[in-house]
């Protein structure tokens, strides 16, 4: 019985935690690569540069912050930059429209037009970013870091293995739940959001029932501008801030919102935590796992580890390739908001 | 007394003209009719009259102003409204909210507008709550017809709003347009179905190759041979 419950604590503690929150911070990136889709109607290359840029002024702030001694005491000073971070974010998408996109929107060029265009709007914001806070891993995470530490875990229940819960995790599942259930109330029930929801259904009759399309993009960006901001620096304060692993970052995404049928926001989502998963279950190694639950004459003795973590991208492109294959639609039938 | 009228038009789509020198004219309270042959340019006219494409000469006049110089958005915003052929609603969203974004552009209550829409179709009501994509086609037109209806328009434009429907459906759709005629909309349709379209209409015009070809009331063009033969089957 023991030896079952330890083996459930090393799946939390390795698989499920983790997982959630990786998949939390894939949904949101995701859920921004989605808003761009279903009413730009291009796959925006840039989101993880965005997603970085708001990051870097958060982190810059962050800085700014600390020098002054002002903080939130347990709680990370990044939550207090964050909102910062989210109006530069704001403009930066806003600005990239007004000067690329929206040229090639009143052009009515093709999508493959505007998702290369997206692709030189990445390489423009990644080396400002680059010019700004060089290419260095960048920790930023302060206040308490463990909500729970292992070793206090092992004390209070007497367990071989501990649970530890960090506090960038929790935090960034309380975020991700506020801002999925923020963002899921504006698309039902105000005016706006089901205004966005109809541009993106029948864009034509959405000009014929009088909606401003250029009000409605001016929306989604400030979305998208939220979306990947908060993405972008969870996933730094969870990890570490690193310019080039959001550029890494973008394969997931695109995986995520994909899987989950694109342009679909509550698709993009799941996709988010299916490709989370995926990723971190076919990666980790299982043998503490087995070594709990399994008698020792069958004991395993290798790593029981399907691929080594280096191939983790590897895995969000077979799914995306499966789906597909099976199911070119995604998950959920995706095109419309 | 709001009327809409088209003189002269000519436009057409990259430089080809599909309707050349048309005359049109509308009026409200009255249900006015364009028939005539595929191709003939009907829907190209209609399209003509909202602002959907640019006019190569003549220009569109409503209420004694000039607007051919407008964007259809702003069109509406004076009381024309539109139903399209295809695609008339947002499949992904229900009935209510497919009205809701028909009265987008008004500030006041729409809540009376719609229960307006519920009285004349009551199917709608009852199935307020589902998504437009799931319903019939008669249903989708009805649905179609109520978003137009959202912004209370003068004058009313359905390109072929029984295209693809049931006799039946075909009859209480007639029905319907009828009955909004009578609260002071001018309505003006092209129709496949010439026959019973001119029946109920008050005034019709006959399109061929783009160009006006006869003009009446409905009777009269019922009962004229050279009509009868060419499109309504004798």
């Amino acid at each position: 019985m023991i030896d079952f419950l330890n083996s459930i604590i090393v799946l939390l503690n390795f698989i499920i935690i983790p997982g959630i929150s990786y998949g939390s911070q894939l949904a949101l990136g995701a859920l921004g690569v989605t808003f761009v889709y279903a009413i730009l109607r291009f796959a925006n290359f840039a989101h993880g540069e965005i997603m970085s840029f708001g990051a870097m002024i958060t982190i810059l702030f962050t800085w700014f912050f600390q020098s002054q001694n002002i903080g939130l005491g347990i709680l990370p000073t990044a939550l207090l930059a964050l909102p910062i971070g989210i109006i530069a974010t704001i403009i930066l998408c806003i600005i990239s429209d007004k000067f690329v996109f929206q040229y090639y929107r009143y052009q009515k060029s093709v999508p493959v037009v505007l998702a290369m265009v997206s692709i030189g709007v990445m390489f423009v914001i990644n080396a400002i970013i680059r010019i700004i806070i060089g290419t260095e891993t960048i920790k930023f995470s302060d206040g308490q870091k463990f909500i729970m530490k292992a070793k206090q875990f092992k004390v209070m229940t007497g367990l071989n293995e501990g649970l530890a819960l960090k506090s960038s995790q929790v935090i960034t599942i309380l975020i991700t739940i506020l801002l999925l259930t923020f963002t899921f109330w504006f698309l039902q029930k105000t005016k706006t959001g089901k205004s966005m929801r109809a541009f993106s259904d029948n864009e034509d009759l959405a000009l014929l029932s009088g909606i401003n399309p250029d009000r409605v993009v001016f929306t989604t960006w400030i979305i998208v501008g939220v979306l990947a901001c908060v993405a972008g620096t969870l996933y730094g304060l969870d990890k570490s801030y690193k310019p080039i692993i959001y550029l890494n970052l973008v394969l997931p995404i695109f995986a995520s919102a994909i899987v989950g049928g694109i342009g679909s926001p509550f698709g993009a989502v799941v996709g988010g935590y299916v490709i989370a998963f995926s990723e971190i279950m076919v990666t980790y190694a299982y043998k503490k796992f087995f070594v709990y639950l399994l008698p020792s004459s069958i004991e395993p003795t290798g790593l029981v580890q399907l691929l080594s973590t280096d191939y983790k991208f590897a895995v969000s492109f077979s799914i995306l390739v499966i789906v597909l294959l099976i199911r070119p639609s995604g998950i959920f039938k995706g095109k419309v908001l | 007394m709001n009327n809409l009228i088209g003189k002269n038009l000519t436009a057409g789509y990259g430089g080809v003209d599909i309707i050349k020198d048309i005359n049109l004219e509308v009026n409200e309270g009255e249900i006015v009719v364009i028939v005539g042959p595929n191709g003939a340019g009907k829907s190209t006219a209609m399209k003509a009259l909202l602002g959907m494409l640019s006019l190569t000469s003549g220009f569109v006049e409503y209420s004694n102003e000039e607007i051919s110089s407008m964007l259809p958005q702003n069109r509406i915003n004076l009381g024309l409204a539109f139903v399209p052929q295809t695609n008339n609603v947002f499949t992904g969203m229900t009935v209510e909210e497919n009205l809701e974004m028909g009265g987008f552009l008004r500030d006041d209550d729409i809540i009376h507008t719609i229960n307006d829409v519920y009285d004349l179709f009551p199917i709608l009501k009852e199935k307020r709550n589902q998504s437009a994509g799931e319903l019939s086609g008669g249903q989708r037109q009805q649905v179609a017809f109520g978003r137009a209806l959202m912004t209370q328009p003068k004058i009313l434009m359905l390109d072929e709003p029984t295209a693809g429907v049931s006799p039946i459906v075909m009859d209480e759709l007639f029905s319907r347009i009828i009955e909004v005629r009578k609260t002071g909309v001018g309505i003006l349709m092209v129709e496949q179905n010439a026959k019973q379209a001119l029946a109920i209409a008050d005034r019709g015009y006959v399109l061929v190759n783009g160009k006006n070809s006869r003009e009446g009331t409905g009777e009269e063009l019922l009962n004229n041979p050279e009509v009868r033969k060419s499109f309504l089957g004798g």
